[in-house]
């Protein structure tokens, strides 16, 4: 009985298994204890948080591997990382260090403006962003098992997650209701694989899972997102930046498995202390909007 | 109570329950999601599904499942966990003193094959099943020790990876991730034999 490595199965398999729960940012061991006592279904390893990134300038990397490394021991759930995309490289240390996801991430400095990593490659799953169906399209095409929307990371306002998810809805179910010989013109129009407009038009939805990603900072901010459709929810600034980490995270995590009980958003989010503060996207100055990295 | 059609409940607090949903439905049956325990009383037989063992128990204990899941069981209805559902269901967890429902006589190894790097598909031969099957092992768990009214239905490489003690039946692989729904079936029958004699 032979075992096979690394199937399109087993990468995509593993996002299914984070379905309708949250991911949170960490940068060391306690933060990760803390977020795996709230829930977490994985943290993602950082040397700093989305909003520190911004915060601090200059060039943003793949963390120190002393870091993961750190995280990868303190906890049992899965970890994940980021790294700068096209960067080949770090992508590889990563995955050789036993990371189980890989954040192909905007948040950090593109090593690569033309080519992103071909994701089909590595072992390792990868998530990616996007903002529209041809984005996602494109980076399933390299290979990426899980998707989640860019939003707009570090400032703890939800509306580009929120324009990210409703655009990519849209265009799904624009291409699932197109004739046959309609695909080919859309896979132009938005720069998709043909191939992979081809299977949502006959599933019905991305091959993936896609999670929402990029300014959640509340309870119902989580709950927005899943009410939106997305299949759970990425938390990068907003747990740590918060007054309370503790109760934030639980807070989320409980919002994002009863998004539709309003009763009880409105009871978890009670009291909480306050939310990190957030950024007004129109205040950000071109270069600073992380989401158009990437394309 | 449940009605002609059978109905299998699917723990909904977190992992991959669409998909078990899908493959109940694929089946004829009627497939719903549990997101409060008295949900519970609506159902012929439950799955816990794969996702992370720890998420599931932290929502278990808030919203008040310990006891009620527990009461399902000692009512000998029919439970499958797969996956991180297997974890919730063990007596024992190897190198943790916490384990969660004791409902089946079987100590876990967590994620036992390894990290997600390790994950893996293969060909598995299962007692009961006439052909093997394409199991998904993902950051899976293997039974390091079974108690003897376990019933072993599966091995890979040496190690257990799917048994039944009663009406408990655990994998450590992902049915529901692929098309096939002969391990479903299993399941199924264990439900159909509960009701013959709860009638």
């Amino acid at each position: 009985m032979e075992k096979i490595l690394g199937t399109e199965t087993v990468k995509r398999g593993m996002a299914h298994m984070q379905k309708g729960g949250v991911i949170m940012d960490v940068i060391n061991a306690e933060q990760a204890k803390i977020a795996e006592a709230a829930g977490a279904v994985a943290v993602m390893a950082l040397e700093r948080v989305p909003s520190d990134i911004r915060a601090a300038g200059g060039v943003a990397r793949m963390a120190d591997p002393r870091i993961v490394e750190e995280v990868l021991n303190a906890v049992s759930i899965p970890v994940m990382a980021k790294a700068r995309i096209g960067h080949i490289v770090e992508a590889r240390v990563l995955e050789a260090m036993g990371v189980d996801y890989i954040d192909e991430s905007e948040v950090l400095t593109p090593a690569d403006e033309e080519f992103h990593l071909l994701k089909s490659d590595f072992t390792v799953p990868f998530v990616c962003g996007c903002r529209d169906l041809g984005e996602a399209a494109r980076r399933i095409g390299e290979g990426a098992a899980m998707l989640r929307t860019k939003g707009e990371p570090g400032t703890g306002n939800i509306v580009e997650a929120v324009r990210h998810m409703r655009k990519v809805q849209a265009q799904v179910r624009k291409v699932t209701l197109m004739s046959d010989d309609e695909i080919m013109t859309e896979a132009k129009i938005l720069g998709a694989p043909y191939e992979v407009l081809k299977q949502i038009k006959k599933e019905g939805k991305l091959p993936v899972v896609n999670f929402a990603a990029g300014g959640v900072a509340t309870p119902a901010d989580a709950a927005l997102m899943m009410e939106l459709g997305a299949d759970g929810v990425f938390v990068g600034s907003g747990i740590f930046k918060s007054e309370n980490p503790e109760k934030f995270a639980s807070a989320i995590v409980q919002a994002t498995t009863y998004f539709n009980d309003y009763d009880l958003i409105g009871k978890l989010s009670k009291e909480l202390g306050n939310p990190m503060k957030g950024i007004e996207i129109s205040k950000l100055a071109a270069a600073e909007r992380m989401q158009d990295r990437g394309w | 109570m449940a009605g002609k059609i059978t109905t299998i409940g699917v723990l909904g607090l977190q992992g991959a329950v669409e998909e078990h949903i899908k493959q109940i439905e694929s089946i004829g049956l009627h497939g719903i999601v549990v997101k409060k325990p008295e949900q519970l009383e609506q159902i012929d037989g439950l799955i816990l599904p794969g996702g992370e063992s720890t998420a599931m128990r932290k929502l278990i204990d808030q919203y008040g499942f310990l006891e009620p899941l527990k009461q399902f069981s000692d009512n000998k209805k029919p439970i499958f966990g797969t996956c991180a559902g297997m974890v919730l269901a063990a007596n024992k967890l190897v190198g943790s003193e916490d384990s969660h429902l004791n409902i089946i006589d079987i100590t876990v190894k967590r994620n036992g094959f390894g990290r997600q790097r390790d994950s893996f598909e293969a060909e598995l031969d299962i007692y009961g099943i006439e052909k093997p099957i394409t199991a998904v092992f993902i950051r899976a768990p293997y039974i390091d020790k079974a108690g003897e009214n376990v019933e072993v239905l599966a091995k890979f490489e040496e190690k257990i990876v799917a048994a039944k003690q009663d009406h408990i039946l655990v994998c450590a692989f992902h049915p529901e991730l692929t098309a096939d729904t002969r391990f479903l079936k299993l399941f199924v029958q264990m439900i159909e034999d509960y009701k013959q004699i709860a009638v």
